[in-house]
């Protein structure tokens, strides 16, 4: 059963930037787009497992540092023509606190 | 309310205006499609190969009626429009129909130009135009065995080859004595007649058709001379007119076609026309690639953008006959004044003919080996001065130093299995099929649906010419101004000078000023302006991490398992025993899997976590090692021989100038990596010829050569000069390296921004002018007071520290 937790606090992650969290299903990207919204992704591309969270962030994407997949951060699926999908978990941010689902 | 847009032509320039106008303004029309075929819109270009057998109906459709439909388009497809009333601004269809509109888009396209001679009319008379044409054909071969075709011109070639395709005798009826004149000068076109012929075609040249024989259905020809043949199929393929009869009927102002300006209106300013019924400045277009260029001006202006002129078109024509190579663009016939430059080599059956003049393309020719016809067509479409390498133009871009794809050159000629990039593993099949299935015109996006030259791009003229010659004259060459990316319509050139001349200096204000179409612009284009800026203003831009690519922003090198290796500098690639031993200590501690030394003379550690990267770069640091900088868009590593100080050939003092030039020139950020080497004799043990800016001793001096290359495509360096002494190598290195941080675009090395800009205009600015050198060196010494702070330092300290610790759940 997956619950709510707390991860840190918004302006430990840099704007269009991202942060790693190691769980137990693996490592998990959280990232911070433009407009301080905040989305979590599991750290492996569809493609060849690249680390995600070493992309650059771009609207609410993340193009993949290993061979420039984008992945749409919100579903975790990769944008056209490619396909693939690496696991989207669901995150929030409640005054200035990000949380998310594991 | 949404406005009303009707677009009167369901085919590929008019769909394309629509495409264009969605991405634009989505939501400004309620739009309505008539289209005289009973298709959704599919690639006429692809005619060919379906006619040959190679391709099916359905995979040649462009916008299947999921397309209209999910986009609210309502399509009325074997539904033409027979009048516009301009009056009431409405259209009425064969059927009845009555659409009103508030702008009217007329792309009807044109039809075959049928000879009128006696029996033009009878069954079995077809034109080759659209897809009713290649079912009667097609049918026709099921049951008749011989056909004639009245034309030897692209369209009629082709569809000679696919009635052979089909099992028919075909014979080739043409007016002319050469086949293609209006794209083949004599040679080509007797090669080209030449190879057709092997394959079975056969040819009546200088022949007019007088007549169709037949009473119920085609039975023959008859010519001018009272010859005749048989015929059970007769294909008119001499030409097409612009169709125009709805635009006239309705009173639009018609030449040849109807009539647009550079904004593609009609003089009724409601209506626009794009395509193969308009005539633009006196020019009527029948190929695909222009057809495309008027349609993102006429979207454009749609969407009330209003930035956007079409001024016509250079078009570049490719054969689509399996297995023939063959390319053509511009004045391919010498006049008066030109000069021809020609390579024929009867033994491998190649042709290259290229038309200059005061050292300008003006066209091109080739046969059999046609790989470089994109190149030649983009120097020809810029206007460039090839006075720098004309003596070996004629061998091609591709003739030395290629790696990664063997020695092809005639990719039409390959076999489908034959691997075209080594990258990633594609095939020529695979290449070919997706760009007739998936309706592919651009580079880009073959790049994007193949992954072909998407890695290297060494393989990027054999993609292009695959390209090319698969979609025949469809093909979109790269346009002569490229824009940065997707979020913008500017160039590199045209950015770097808004940065400058109009002083921004963030990234807000760059996208702000150009305006961007994305708020925070993509990976392309954030790392491009971000080093745009920080090189136009040194001191003043402060360096956006997330705006760089995770090597340079981690100062290490991401490998395949998402570790990094760490490479320390090691000037003039000197070390000491401390030194080594001081590496030695660093690898133990954190137990690197794996060291190795470079092709640039320093010490690579592989496998190292990202965690740990910091604490590693204090030891070294501590033990006096910077940053190698091997990671990143900048100065990478300065390569010496042992010198005069060794060596008993050295003529000067090599590893010491080595030293100097790497002190001078670390820490510097550049649009691409930048390599130096020196070597202490003409025997060149540093291989400073293929580097970025190498040096050669020699006994009277120092020889300086810029823009090698040992990777991708190898590029022997130029010599830019001779100079005296060590002084006059570090102004003039100086200088050059600032004049390519100034003038390059982001992402090219020194070797294509060598033959881009021409040898002659650096040398112009590095030795015409010393008051100019000097001021570019010293620009490039002010840049370093900036630059030479080592990262690798500054993160042992603390800086970025939340780059490298990852996050912990807290409850």
């Amino acid at each position: 059963m997956s619950e709510w937790k707390r991860v840190a606090p918004l302006e430990e992650i840099p704007r269009l930037g991202s942060r790693v969290l190691d769980t137990d299903r693996g490592r998990i990207a959280l990232f911070r787009t433009g407009d301080d919204q905040v989305f979590a992704v599991r750290d492996a591309c569809p493609h060849k497992q690249g680390p995600l969270s070493q992309g650059i962030v771009h609207g609410h994407v993340v193009t993949c540092p290993l061979h420039n997949w984008r992945i749409d951060l919100a579903s975790g699926k990769a944008l056209d023509p490619d396909e693939g999908c690496a696991h989207a978990y669901a995150a929030r941010v409640e005054e200035g606190v990000v949380w998310m689902q594991i | 309310m949404k406005q009303r847009l009707v677009l009167v032509g369901n085919g590929m320039a008019g769909v394309r205006v629509l495409e264009e106008l969605l991405e634009l303004a989505p939501d400004r029309y309620e739009i309505t499609v008539f289209g005289a075929e009973p298709w959704p819109n599919y690639n006429r270009i692809m005619l060919s190969p379906v006619l040959a057998g190679e391709k099916s109906v359905e995979e040649i459709i462009l916008n299947d009626a999921a397309w209209y439909q999910e986009r609210g388009i309502a399509l009325h497809t074997g539904d033409p429009v027979v009048e516009i009333d301009r009056v009431k601004r409405r259209v009425v269809s064969a059927s009845g129909r009555q659409v009103p509109y508030d702008r009217l888009l007329l792309a009807t396209g044109s039809n075959p130009f049928i000879v009128p001679v006696p029996g033009s009319d009878l069954p079995g008379v077809l034109g080759f135009r659209d897809i009713a044409d290649v079912e009667a054909m097609q049918a026709a071969a099921r049951r008749y065995r011989k056909a004639a075709v009245i034309g030897g011109g692209l369209l009629g070639l082709e569809a000679a080859n696919g009635l052979m395709a089909n099992g028919m005798e075909v014979t080739v009826v043409h007016l002319m004595d050469i086949l293609m004149e209006r794209q083949l000068d004599a040679t080509a076109a007797r090669m080209l007649q030449a190879s057709l012929e092997a394959r079975g075609m056969r040819f009546l040249m200088e022949t007019q058709t007088a007549a169709v024989l037949g009473e119920e259905r085609a039975t023959g020809l008859r010519f001018a001379d009272g010859s005749e043949i048989e015929a059970d199929l007769v294909v008119m393929a001499v030409g097409i007119r612009p169709n125009i009869d709805l635009a006239q009927k309705a009173g639009l102002y018609c030449e040849r076609g109807l009539v647009v300006n550079d904004t593609m209106q009609t003089f009724d300013p409601r209506i626009y026309g794009v395509g193969e019924c308009v005539q633009h400045r006196g020019q009527c277009y029948g190929l695909v690639a222009p057809l495309f260029e008027q349609a993102k001006v006429a979207a454009n202006h749609l969407a009330e953008l209003g930035i956007a002129r079409y001024e016509g078109s250079v078009t570049s024509t490719k054969l689509k006959v399996t297995g023939i190579d063959l390319f053509s663009a511009g004045e391919f016939n010498e006049g008066p004044g030109d000069e021809t430059l020609v390579l024929q080599d009867p033994a491998r059956n190649v042709y290259k003919k290229l038309v200059v003049r005061d050292d300008r393309i003006r066209g091109a020719v080739m046969f059999g080996d046609t790989l470089d016809g994109t190149w030649y067509f983009q120097l020809l479409r810029e206007g460039a001065d090839i006075s720098d390498f004309r003596k070996t133009i004629l061998f091609g871009q591709h003739d030395l130093g290629d790696a990664g794809h063997g020695d092809e050159t005639r990719v039409m000629a390959l076999p489908d299995s034959a691997e075209i990039c080594g990258c990633n593993g594609v095939c020529k099949g695979e290449i070919v099929d997706a760009i007739q299935t998936q309706g592919l015109f651009t580079l880009d996006e073959v790049r994007a649906h193949t992954k072909a030259s998407a890695s290297c791009g060494s393989c990027t003229g054999l993609v292009e010419a695959l390209l090319a010659s698969t979609v025949g004259e469809g093909y979109e060459a790269q346009p002569s101004k490229k824009p940065l990316c997707g979020c913008t319509d500017y160039s590199h050139e045209e950015i770097i000078r808004a940065i400058a001349e109009q002083e921004l200096k963030t990234m807000e204000a760059v996208r702000r000023f150009l305006e961007w179409r994305t708020p925070d612009g993509c990976a392309t284009c954030r790392p491009a302006l971000n080093y745009y800026l920080l090189a136009r203003w040194p001191g003043e831009y402060h360096d956006d991490p997330q705006s760089r690519f995770i090597n340079e922003r981690a100062h290490g090198n991401i490998q395949k398992d998402g570790t990094y290796s760490v490479v320390p500098r090691m000037f003039g690639g000197l070390c000491t025993p401390d030194q080594l031993r001081a590496i030695a200590d660093v690898a133990d501690k954190y137990q690197v899997p794996e060291m190795k030394l470079t092709g640039g003379q320093r010490i690579d550690l592989f496998g190292v976590r990202k965690e740990d990267l910091p604490a590693m770069w204090r030891d070294l640091s501590a033990a006096g090692f910077v940053s190698g900088h091997a990671y990143g868009k900048a100065l990478r590593t300065v390569k010496t021989c042992a010198g005069k100080a060794w060596c008993r050939f050295g003529t000067q003092d090599s590893t010491g100038l080595g030293v100097r030039l790497e002190e001078l020139t670390w820490g510097s950020w550049m649009p691409h990596k930048f390599k130096l080497a020196v070597s202490g004799c003409p025997r060149n043990c540093a291989e400073a010829t293929i580097k970025d800016f190498g040096v050669v001793c020699v006994d009277s001096g120092y020889e300086l050569h810029v823009g090698g290359n040992g990777g991708i495509k190898v590029r022997v360096t130029d010599l830019l000069t001779k100079v005296d002494t060590e002084e006059a190598v570090l102004e003039h290195c100086g200088a050059f390296i600032q004049m390519y941080r100034e003038e390059a675009h982001y992402l090219e090395r020194t070797a294509p921004w060598v033959e881009r800009v021409g040898l002659s205009h650096i040398k112009q600015r590095l030795l015409d002018d010393p008051g100019e050198r000097r001021a570019l060196y010293e620009r490039f010494r002010f840049s370093q007071r900036f630059a030479q702070h080592d990262p690798w330092k500054e993160r042992a300290e603390g800086k970025q520290a939340h780059e490298f610790q990852p996050l912990k759940i807290t409850a």
